[in-house]
């Protein structure tokens, strides 16, 4: 079987999932495409996916309440072995990457990680990747009786939700012993579309001047268009926006339809997160900066001009 | 306490990408210590120096130049260094097996690598060698204290930062934010050419890749480059917006 696990959030099966089916289905490897639904209280999230899957097995456990690398990989690594799966597909969140290899040492196989691309060729998979901070895209090729296979957010066509309902299995699980406690959880609830899944991203730069001028320019902007905002590491670290809320090597990657950058330079850490977005958009009052090298469109000013100006132009 | 710092060399950043025969052609380009490993060899000496007993171990598994990034973290503070040399290729479900080899003929309690590394792109090494030696790990590490067996620190998880509390032995994955790492001083550098650096080859560790690499390529996508003059705020923005409504069509 082909073995895909689920990636929700806040009680939504997240656009990864989606991406995974559509992977899955497109390899079109040897037996059923099953989705393993991990957590606690996960009834709706399994509901869900059974649109979309050919099975659907769900652990649903108190234990399972947080996540946890060492028990995600045991839980994955043992419905891998006991359903013989042949490829092994988790999200390319910062979760999936982590615990992900865990899994391919247990199973003692190859990992490919963050794919853009994965076909099957006799049993052989070959993957694409970025690397280099996302300037050079690899091929390689993974030759075993089973693969772990990590997907890039975005790079799939998602499945679709179809009208067959996929039967649904409780799993039992050997869990082991978590060891690292978490103490404490700082998250920022934002009532925005979540950053990975948008259309369109506005970010700020150091060039925005302050948190002040973020709220105002940044966020000012997004809401006429009904985007995610995203920021730069020098603000993050500056305090003005949270983590989350950070592209690059460090945060995030995307790759929405329109990044529209403000007042940002463009360093090669902010670019590897969002250089793959299908239209980018600068605006920065010089006209040197590196991101105009990427952009599609820009402007070459003040970032409290411009952007008003915009933002007028748009509630027009 | 023995500590195990990695150390990948890898292009600097501000270099640009070449590629020869399929491959990326580091030949002639400036080479340094991955950022993100130096956060850790930094760590691993801020726990030296706060009075824990410790031992701080180099390990870079590589071409023969790596020793020069070996020297760069010897000339930091590293006690010794080893060097596992190798031509290959290796991807990181691999070097794990050298890693966690490398950890227990020394008996390490406490690893630190880079949570991402700038050439490949990978996040798998620290969770893949932690597995390896059956260990913990914390990724996307931003702040770490040693009590005696216990670390406590912060990291950067899915959706936010969370604090906690393992027990050694434990994998740590640093990241930019952890510290400053320090620059070599002149006469650490002299110091460091008398330190102990021991090569290794990989044939030793009886161990085969998991991977292939068939090629690389540079693939930019071609863009546009429509960028307006500012001067006149209100002019360029309604450009602008028209451009994106009706050329790009990505605003509504
Ligand atoms: C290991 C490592 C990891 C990193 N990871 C990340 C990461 O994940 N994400 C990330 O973003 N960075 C990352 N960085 C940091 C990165 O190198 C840059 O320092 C950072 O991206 C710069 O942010 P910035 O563009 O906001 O600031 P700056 O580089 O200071 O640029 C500000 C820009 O604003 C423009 N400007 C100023 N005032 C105005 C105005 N009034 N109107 C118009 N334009 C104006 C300036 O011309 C300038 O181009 C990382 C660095 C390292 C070493």
């Amino acid at each position: 079987m082909i073995l895909v696990v689920v990636e929700y959030a806040n009680g939504k099966v997240s656009k990864s999932t989606y991406e995974m089916a559509g992977c899955a289905r497109q390899l079109g490897r040897e037996g059923p495409v099953t989705a393993l639904v991990l957590g606690s209280g996960v009834a709706a999230i399994a509901s869900e996916v059974a649109l979309v899957f050919d099975q659907v097995l769900v652990a649903d456990h108190a234990d399972l309440a947080q996540y946890d690398a060492e028990v995600w990989a045991a839980a994955v690594a043992q419905i891998a072995r006991e359903g013989e799966a042949n490829t092994v597909l988790i999200g390319g969140s910062r979760s999936g990457r982590e615990y992900s290899p865990r899994v391919a040492v247990k199973l003692d196989a190859p990992l490919l990680e963050d794919a853009i691309s994965v076909v099957d060729a006799n049993g052989t998979l070959t993957a694409e990747r970025y690397t280099y901070l996302a300037r050079v895209t690899e091929k390689v090729e993974a030759d075993a009786p089973v693969v772990v296979v990590t997907i890039k957010q975005g790079a799939f066509t998602a499945a679709m939700p179809g009208n067959q309902v996929a039967e649904q299995f409780d799993v039992d699980l050997n869990l082991p012993q978590r060891r690292v406690q978490i103490t404490g959880k700082a998250t920022e609830k934002s009532s925005r579309i979540a950053l990975t899944e948008a259309d369109i991203v506005v970010s700020g730069g150091r060039g925005v001047g302050s948190a002040e001028g973020f709220a105002t320019l940044v966020e000012g902007l997004a809401d006429q268009l009904g985007a995610a905002v995203g920021a730069t590491r020098a603000i993050v670290d500056a305090g003005w926006r949270p983590y989350q809320e950070q592209v690059g090597q460090t945060g995030k990657t995307v790759q929405p339809k329109a990044y529209i950058a403000i007042g940002i330079s463009g360093a090669v850490q902010h670019l590897s997160g969002m250089s793959k977005s299908k239209c980018i958009v600068a605006i920065n009052k010089d006209a040197d900066a590196p991101i105009f090298k990427i952009s599609d469109y820009g402007i070459v000013g003040d970032v409290n001009q411009i952007v008003p100006a915009m933002i007028a132009e748009l509630q027009k | 306490m023995r500590i195990l710092t990695l150390v990948r060399q890898v292009l600097d950043a501000e270099e640009s990408v070449r590629i020869r025969d399929g491959e990326v052609d580091l030949n002639g380009s400036k080479l340094v210590v991955d950022t993100m490993d130096e956060y850790g060899v930094e760590q691993a000496l801020r726990v030296r120096e706060s009075g824990v007993e410790a031992e701080v171990i180099a390990l870079a598994v590589g071409p023969e130049r790596n020793q020069d990034a070996l020297r760069t973290v010897l000339a930091m503070g590293a006690d010794r260094a080893i060097h596992v040399m190798t031509e290959l290729m290796l991807d990181p479900i691999f070097l794990s097996q050298v890693v966690a080899q490398v950890a227990q003929n020394e008996n390490v309690e406490l690893i630190f690598c880079g949570g991402q590394q700038a050439d490949w792109d990978s996040h798998a090494l620290g969770a893949a060698t932690a597995e390896r030696l059956q260990w913990p790990q914390i990724t996307w590490t931003n702040g770490l204290e040693v009590h005696g067996q216990t670390l406590t620190g912060k990291h950067d998880a899915e959706d936010g930062s969370e604090t906690f509390s393992v027990e050694l032995p434990a994998v740590i994955t640093t990241q930019q934010g952890l510290n400053e790492p320090r620059y070599p001083t002149v006469p650490n550098i002299m110091k460091a050419k008398k330190k102990e650096l021991r090569v290794e080859t990989l044939e030793q560790f009886h161990i085969g890749p998991k991977l292939k690499f068939l090629s690389a390529e540079v693939q930019a996508k071609t863009r546009l480059h429509k960028i307006l003059d500012g001067k006149d705020a209100p002019a360029a923005a309604a450009e602008l917006v028209r451009l994106l409504r009706h050329e790009a069509r990505v605003i509504a």
